[in-house]
C-alpha cells in the first residue's frame, strides 16, 4: 500500500460532513555563528499527521508525530468536531485534484556538503570581523526539505514538496552603554546560490553597524518618507495583507460592511495582489494545503478593494470563490487563511522622482520586522537616512513607523517602478510562526507617515 | 524503542546526552461567541547532544523509526561544532532540586463540557453590556513530560501540566476599531474566572471615548501588562549570559553596579508553585533557585548555561531552556517583579497630562540589544488632571529603558499575574517620548 493508499483507506466510513488528512516529513539543517567562532550545527528530522474533520459547522483536529492506526485518529478527529458542531458546514465547491508536484530547485541545499556550507559561513562571519570596532555577529545559515502528502474525503490528493533556504546577517558595535546592530535577511525557495556572492554586502553590514554609533536620532511624528523595495514589501503585508484575511472579517457583520469590495482605500495608482502561483517565491505553491489551486488573487486594483484572500470556510461563508490562500505552517496546526506572496505592483516614477518631492523627510530601508492589530500596523526599518531637499544625506538611528490602514494608504502618493522582492522573513499569525512568505514592492512614498523617536 | 543513549555510547562519543518530551494539548476555541474547534496534540521527539573531541554535536527528530540515526548524523556533525566548555553534570544530590508544584492531577480530569461552560461563560458574561462585541476564547489544557539521562549518570524526568483561559473581542464603529483581551495561565488548576471580566469591561469602558494624545515628554504609567510589553525584554535582554559572553550587553562590566532606580529589584524564579515556567531543574538537569537579576536598582547575576558559564569561568545558574531542535541557551523563566509603596490609584495623583500604556503593537521589532524601546500604543489612555478620559490612538512611544527607570516616580504595593511567567507592579516613570498622528 503506499502512503495515498493508507491514507484514503483510513478515511472510509468516516462518518463527518468533511474529512481531511495531512501526512509530513521533514529535514532541517543550521549552522548558526555568535561573536568569532561556531556556536551551533544541527540536523532535525521530523514525522507527523493530523487528520481535520467538519460536523455541523464544528471542527475537529488531532495532530500526532506517532503516524500509525490512521483510523483511530480520525474516528477521533469526527467525535470532537461532532462535540463541537451546531451549525451546518460551509465549504466552497472546488474540483479534487490529484497531483504529485515535485519541488522548486535552481540549486539544490542537499548537493552542498556540510563543510563547504560552514567554510562559507566561516568567510562571512570572518568578512563582519574584518571591520574595525565590531563588538559581535550572529551567523545563521539554514535550509530545510518538507514533503507534505494530503488526501481529503472528496477524493482529492496531493503530495507538494519544498525546499527553503534562509541566512541571516547581523553585526553588533557597542561603545558605553550604547549597542548598535546592522544586518539582513534573505531566503529562497529552492536556490542555495541565494547564499553567494554577499561579501560586499556584508562588509557594508559590518560598516554600517559601527558607522550607528555616531549617528543622530531623529524626533518623532509625522514625516514624509520613503520606503525602499524591501521595506514597502513589508509594508505592503502588514497594512494589507493581514485585513485582506477574509477570517478577520467573514463572521462580523461591521468588518464585512467596513471592508466591502468596491471601497476605495488608496489613491488610483494603488495596486496589490497576493498570489501562491506567482512563481519561484518563498510563498509560491501550486496547491494551498486545502488541495486547493493557487491563483493571482487581486486585492487593490487603481486603488479600489477588489478581492480578499480565502479558505474554503470564508469563501462559501463570503459567497465568494476560494483563492488558494488555506495554509498550515506544518501537520501539527490545521490551515487558516495566509498570505503567499503579497506585491505592491510598480508606478512610473524613478527614486530621483520621489525625492524631488521631498523638502525635508526620512529614507527608510531594510526591516526587522512588522505586526498588525485591526486598523493599525507598525512596520520597523532597519535603516534610515535624512532627506533633505531631494537628496539622501545623514544616516540617522533606525525609527518604527505606525499606520492606520484607513488612512495611511491614501497618504502613498508615489509609486516607483523598481519591483524589488523581500524573501527573508516568516509570517506569524495563531501561533503558526514562521510561515515562509514572500513581499515586495517598488520605492514608495508616504505622506505624514507617523514615525516613533530614535 | 531502542535505546538512544546505549546507541550514543557504543558509538563511542566521550559524552552523550538524551532529552526526551512527550506533550499533549486540547485547546478548544470558539470564534464569533460560539465554540469553533476542539483540538488535540500529541507531539514527542529526542535530541542526542555529545561532546566528542572537544566539540559540540546536536541532532534531533520527531520520527521515533530515525532515531536509530541519530548517533551516525551527530557523529558527521560533531567535528564542525562548537568548542565545549563544560561537562556534562551527574546525577543531583539528594536535596538538589527544589520541590516546585507544576502536576495537578485536577488538571488532567478536567472534562470537555467543562471547559466549554468556562469559555461560553465568560462570552455571555461580557456581552450582557456589551452585545455588538464580536467575541474569541480558548481554554486550553495540556501535560508534558521531558526526561534527560546522560553518560555522568544523570536520568531524571517531570510531569507538569498546563491550563490557560483566555477571552477578548473586536468593537468595530465604522472605521474605529478597538481589540480587549485578558487571559491567564498556570501550571495548575484555577477556576476563578470573573476578574477577567471585569477586566475586559474596564477595558472597553476607558475607551468609550477617544481622547487627543498629549505629545513629548509626559509621565507615563506602565500597567502590568504594559511593564511586560515595553521595558522587560529590552532591560533583561543585558542580563543574558551569551550577550554578556560576547560583550554585547549594556550592563555586562557593571555586575555589581546601580543601574537603574533602587526601588526596582527583578529576580528570575522558577521555584514559584504554580507559575507556567516554574520547574525543579532547568533542561540540562541543573537545578532551579530564586536568582536576583536586578536588586534595589543593583546589576547582581547573570544568566548562565553550563556552556556560557563554562566560557566566563562562571557557574550555570539553572538558566537553560530548549526547543527539541537547539541547543540549550539561557533564558528567563519566571520573571517577579517586586512591589513598591506606592497604591494604584495614587500612581495617577500629580498627572496633569500623561498616558497609561496597556499593550503595544510592534515591540521588539528592532534593535533592544542597548536597553532603547519602541512601539505603537495598540491600547493605551490619556491621563487628564489624575483621571482616564479616553483611549489613545495612532500613537507611539520610544526611549530607553536604562533612562527611564532612573526616572521612575513611583511603583504601585501590588504586583499582579501578568498571564503566567510574569509577576509585577505597575510603574511610573518619565523618559518616555510621546508622538502621534493628526
Amino acid at each position: 500500500m503506499t502512503i495515498r493508499d493508507q491514507m484514503q483507506y483510513a478515511l472510509t466510513g468516516h462518518g463527518a460532513d468533511f474529512v481531511e488528512i495531512r501526512l509530513e516529513e521533514s529535514d532541517s539543517s543550521r549552522i548558526q555563528y555568535r561573536a568569532r567562532e561556531i556556536e551551533e550545527i544541527g540536523r532535525t528530522s521530523g514525522r507527523g499527521g493530523s487528520v481535520r474533520a467538519a460536523v455541523k459547522g464544528g471542527w475537529g483536529f488531532v495532530s500526532f508525530n506517532d503516524t500509525d492506526d490512521l483510523k483511530s485518529r480520525v474516528k477521533l478527529a469526527v467525535e470532537q468536531a461532532r462535540a463541537v458542531g451546531g451549525e451546518k458546514t460551509s465549504l466552497a465547491e472546488t474540483e479534487p485534484q490529484v497531483a504529485d508536484v515535485p519541488p522548486v530547485l535552481v540549486n539544490d541545499p542537499a548537493s552542498v556538503s556540510l563543510s563547504d556550507k560552514k567554510d562559507r559561513m566561516d568567510h562571512y562571519n570572518d568578512l563582519i570581523w574584518s571591520t574595525p570596532g565590531i563588538q559581535s555577529s550572529t551567523v545563521i545559515y539554514g535550509d530545510n526539505r518538507r514533503r507534505v502528502h494530503y488526501v481529503n474525503s472528496e477524493g482529492a490528493a496531493v503530495d507538494q514538496e519544498f525546499v527553503h533556504v534562509i541566512c541571516y546577517i547581523a553585526a553588533v558595535a557597542r561603545d558605553g552603554g550604547d549597542v548598535q546592530q546592522a544586518g539582513f535577511s534573505i531566503g529562497s525557495l529552492g536556490d542555495f546560490s541565494l547564499i553567494e556572492g554577499l561579501d560586499d554586502e556584508i562588509r557594508a553590514v559590518g560598516k554600517r553597524a559601527v558607522d550607528l554609533l555616531k549617528a543622530p536620532g531623529i524626533e518623532g511624528g509625522e514625516r514624509t518618507v520613503i520606503l525602499d523595495p524591501v521595506l514597502a514589501g513589508v509594508f505592503a503585508h502588514e497594512a494589507f495583507g493581514h485585513l485582506s484575511e477574509a477570517d478577520h472579517v467573514y463572521e462580523s457583520d461591521q468588518l464585512k460592511e467596513i471592508m466591502v469590495l468596491g471601497r476605495q482605500f488608496g489613491q488610483k495608482h494603488l495596486n496589490i495582489v497576493d498570489g501562491g502561483a506567482i512563481p519561484s517565491l518563498r510563498g509560491s505553491m501550486e496547491y494551498d494545503d486545502e488541495g486547493t489551486p493557487t491563483k493571482r488573487t487581486d486585492l487593490i486594483r487603481d486603488g479600489v478593494l477588489v478581492g480578499r484572500l480565502h479558505s474554503r470556510e470564508t469563501a462559501a461563508k463570503m459567497g465568494e470563490a476560494p483563492s488558494g490562500n488555506a495554509r498550515a505552517i506544518s501537520f501539527n496546526h490545521p490551515p487558516i487563511v495566509r498570505m503567499t506572496n503579497t506585491i505592491i505592483e510598480p508606478g512610473d516614477a524613478s527614486l530621483e522622482d520621489l525625492l524631488s518631492g521631498v523638502d525635508d523627510g526620512v529614507y527608510v530601508r531594510n526591516w526587522y520586522g512588522g505586526m498588525t492589530e485591526m486598523e493599525m500596523f507598525t512596520f520597523s526599518s532597519g535603516e534610515a537616512y535624512r532627506i533633505r531637499k531631494g537628496r539622501i544625506e545623514e544616516m540617522v538611528r533606525p525609527v518604527k513607523l505606525s499606520g492606520n490602514v484607513f488612512k495611511t494608504l491614501h497618504q502613498i502618493d508615489g509609486i516607483g517602478n523598481d519591483l524589488g522582492m523581500n524573501q527573508g522573513g516568516g509570517c506569524g499569525k495563531a501561533g503558526q510562526s514562521p510561515l515562509p512568505v514572500s513581499n515586495g514592492s517598488p520605492h514608495i512614498r508616504i505622506q505624514n507617515c507617523l514615525v516613533s523617536g530614535a | 524503542m531502542a535505546d538512544l543513549l546505549q546507541n550514543a555510547k557504543d558509538a563511542g562519543f566521550d559524552q552523550a546526552e538524551v532529552y526526551r518530551i512527550t506533550s499533549q494539548s486540547e485547546p478548544i476555541r470558539f470564534e464569533a461567541n460560539r465554540l469553533k474547534e476542539a483540538t488535540r496534540r500529541d507531539t514527542s521527539g529526542a535530541a542526542l547532544r555529545v561532546i566528542h573531541d572537544g566539540r559540540l554535536g546536536l541532532s534531533a527528530t520527531t520520527d521515533p523509526a530515525a532515531e536509530g540515526e541519530l548517533p551516525a548524523r551527530v557523529k558527521e556533525l560533531t567535528p564542525f561544532g562548537a568548542e565545549a566548555s563544560f561537562e556534562l553534570p551527574g546525577p543531583p544530590g539528594p536535596d538538589d532540586y527544589p520541590q516546585v508544584q507544576i502536576y495537578d492531577e485536577a488538571v488532567e480530569a478536567l472534562t470537555f463540557d467543562e471547559m466549554v461552560q468556562t469559555g461560553q461563560k465568560l462570552i455571555d458574561a461580557v456581552r450582557k453590556d456589551w452585545p455588538e462585541l464580536n467575541c474569541s476564547a480558548s481554554v486550553s489544557r495540556g501535560v508534558h513530560r521531558q526526561s534527560l539521562v546522560n553518560t555522568a549518570g544523570l536520568n531524571v524526568s517531570f510531569p507538569q501540566t498546563s491550563y490557560s483561559v483566555g477571552f477578548g473581542g473586536e468593537l468595530v464603529r465604522g472605521d474605529d476599531m478597538l481589540s480587549v483581551w485578558e487571559g491567564f495561565g498556570a501550571s495548575r488548576m484555577f477556576t476563578d474566572t470573573d476578574w477577567m471580566i471585569e477586566s475586559l469591561v474596564q477595558q472597553l469602558e476607558w475607551a468609550r471615548n477617544t481622547a487627543d494624545t498629549p505629545t513629548g515628554q509626559v509621565p507615563v504609567i506602565f500597567t502590568p501588562r504594559g511593564v511586560s510589553a515595553a521595558l522587560l525584554r529590552p532591560l533583561l535582554g543585558g542580563f543574558n549570559g551569551k550577550s554578556v559572553m560576547t560583550g554585547s550587553s549594556p550592563v555586562g562590566d557593571r555586575l555589581g553596579e546601580k543601574v537603574i532606580d533602587e526601588r526596582i529589584s527583578i529576580f528570575d524564579d522558577p521555584t514559584i508553585d504554580g507559575a507556567i515556567g516554574s520547574r525543579p531543574f532547568d533542561d540540562e538537569g541543573i537545578p532551579s533557585r530564586r536568582m536576583a537579576l536586578i536588586d534595589q536598582g543593583v546589576a547582581s547575576n547573570f544568566l548562565y548555561d553550563l556552556q556560557t558559564a563554562g566560557r566566563m569561568n562562571a557557574t550555570s545558574t539553572g538558566a537553560a531552556g530548549r526547543g527539541l531542535s537547539t541547543l540549550p541557551v539561557p533564558g528567563t523563566s519566571v520573571l517577579d517583579v517586586a512591589p513598591g509603596d506606592t497604591p494604584y490609584e495614587d500612581l495617577f495623583l500629580g498627572i496633569k497630562e500623561g498616558i497609561l500604556v496597556e499593550r503595544l503593537l510592534g515591540a521588539g521589532q528592532g534593535n533592544e540589544m542597548g536597553g532603547d524601546f519602541k512601539a505603537n500604543v495598540s491600547l493605551g489612555y490619556k491621563i487628564e488632571n489624575g483621571k482616564i478620559v479616553g483611549r489613545i490612538k495612532d500613537t507611539m512611544i520610544s526611549g530607553n529603558v536604562y533612562d527611564a527607570l532612573s526616572k521612575l516616580e513611583a511603583v504601585s504595593d501590588k504586583a499582579e499575574w501578568v498571564y503566567g511567567s510574569l509577576r509585577t507592579p505597575a510603574i511610573r516613570c518619565l523618559g518616555v517620548e510621546v508622538a502621534a498622528a493628526g
